[in-house]
């Protein structure tokens, strides 16, 4: 029997006024946040790592509206964090989190949900790590990417932290996938 | 764990991510094709609902911001059923609600529209489903609002909703609308919808949930991607 599917309800934009409804102790709004870009705040030590970047318009110019989202699982730690663009003076995010351990050979990476006025769907990209060489060279995903973008979705470790950059157009587009 | 039968983005009912009378999206649009990632265990995660603790007035906007006084408009109420496209139910996932207040204004500092803050509303709440996939939540009727994008351009009144699901590609933030706006028609926004898809963003006034004396009831129900048959186990 063919089941009667439901069309599912259309994407809208996030807007410009999201903060006080969805990163409202970030940007000083008098309401709790369910939800910020610590992931960690019941561990300590050194697995913690941070990963921070800036997300680019099509002129090159820093989008101080836009809200990520960042999902991971990797069958032991399931985290979720949520940061605004619009805080820092640079308009850069920031996450605190632990590095996902590798699934069935596979690189390890994070999920990325990118909100932002201008988009009326949201985009899907991905943070893998520039010190997983080995992994990141055979992994399936990251090997579907053409060699000359594959990077964008590589996070770079820088010290004692990971930068991950977005460009939503150009030269060094980011690829989003399809999800 | 579940078998996972992703659906993409419907084209027929959801906006595309370049839409050139939405000017904002002309330079934050991708460009290139999008890729088909390998299938991953991290596609399912969510977020551990159980660890939200939602306060006692978070679904009652006409009551969560109070200083001294209630906050000023039409109080409505507003029903829904949140379910995935095979009509199953998704029980205990989260809404999240943010909206201009009656006269059409955010509180949120960026906005600049010269028109009343209400002190005793700041416009954002949340709630979560049932059991049974049914929310409800209590707030002001928003009014409409001016914005840049094309001269004498207002948006109709709309309240943001965002929602989980129960994976990566049921996520979703979209905007509900009320019956008969004379703004649909002038709204890039609301026009970047195919038409198919538009009257699914447009609550319907319900005399049923209507509450005597006490505030209007609209009906507003929510399709999230996706056709698993078993519900996410959030551990």
């Amino acid at each position: 029997m063919k089941e009667k599917i439901q069309l599912q309800t259309p994407s809208q934009t996030i807007g410009p006024y999201f903060a006080y409804g969805l990163t409202p102790e970030q940007y000083n709004y008098d309401f709790p946040s369910l939800v910020d870009g610590n992931m960690v705040k019941n561990v300590h030590g050194n697995e913690v790592i941070t990963i921070t970047g800036i997300v680019y318009d099509g002129h090159g110019n820093p989008i101080d509206d836009a809200m990520l989202e960042l999902w991971q699982n990797d069958g032991e730690h399931k985290r979720f964090g949520r940061y605004g663009t619009g805080t820092d003076k640079n308009n850069a995010f920031t996450f605190t989190t632990i590095k996902p351990k590798p699934i069935d050979g596979n690189a390890p990476f994070i999920n990325v949900i990118l909100f932002m006025r201008g988009q009326l769907l949201h985009s899907y990209t991905r943070i893998y790590f520039s010190d997983e060489v080995a992994l990141n060279a055979t992994d399936e995903t990251l090997r579907s990417i053409p060699e000359e973008r594959r990077e964008t979705v590589v996070a770079k470790k820088e010290g004692e932290s990971y930068v991950f950059n977005i460009h939503m157009q150009g030269d060094k587009e980011t690829v989003f996938f399809k999800l | 764990m579940s078998s996972i039968l992703n659906t993409g983005f419907d084209p027929e009912v959801q906006p595309p991510y370049l839409d050139t009378a939405y000017k904002s999206t002309i330079l934050r649009a991708p460009s290139k094709p999008l890729i088909m990632p390998k299938k991953s265990l991290s596609d399912t995660t969510g977020p551990l609902f159980k660890d939200f603790n939602l306060g006692s007035l978070d679904h009652d906007l006409t009551k969560n911001a109070i200083k001294i006084a209630e906050p000023l408009g039409e109080r409505i109420v507003v029903h829904g059923k949140v379910t995935n496209e095979k009509g199953q139910p998704i029980p205990h996932t989260l809404i999240e609600i943010w909206q201009a207040n009656s006269a059409g204004r955010y509180v949120h500092k960026v906005d600049q529209h010269a028109a009343p803050i209400d002190p005793n509303f700041l416009g954002t709440g949340r709630c979560i489903t049932d059991a049974e996939g049914n929310y409800k939540f209590y707030t002001i009727k928003p009014g409409a609002y001016p914005w840049g994008n094309h001269p004498n351009a207002w948006r109709p009144a709309h309240i943001h909703l965002s929602l989980f699901g129960n994976q990566i590609s049921s996520r979703l933030i979209t905007q509900m609308y009320f019956p008969n706006d004379p703004l649909f028609k002038y709204d890039p926004i609301f026009n970047a919808v195919p038409p198919k898809g538009r009257d699914l963003l447009v609550s319907t006034f319900d005399l049923n949930l209507t509450e005597p004396s006490f505030a209007l009831g609209y009906r507003f129900n929510i399709v999230l991607r996706g056709h698993n048959a078993t519900p996410f186990e959030n551990q």
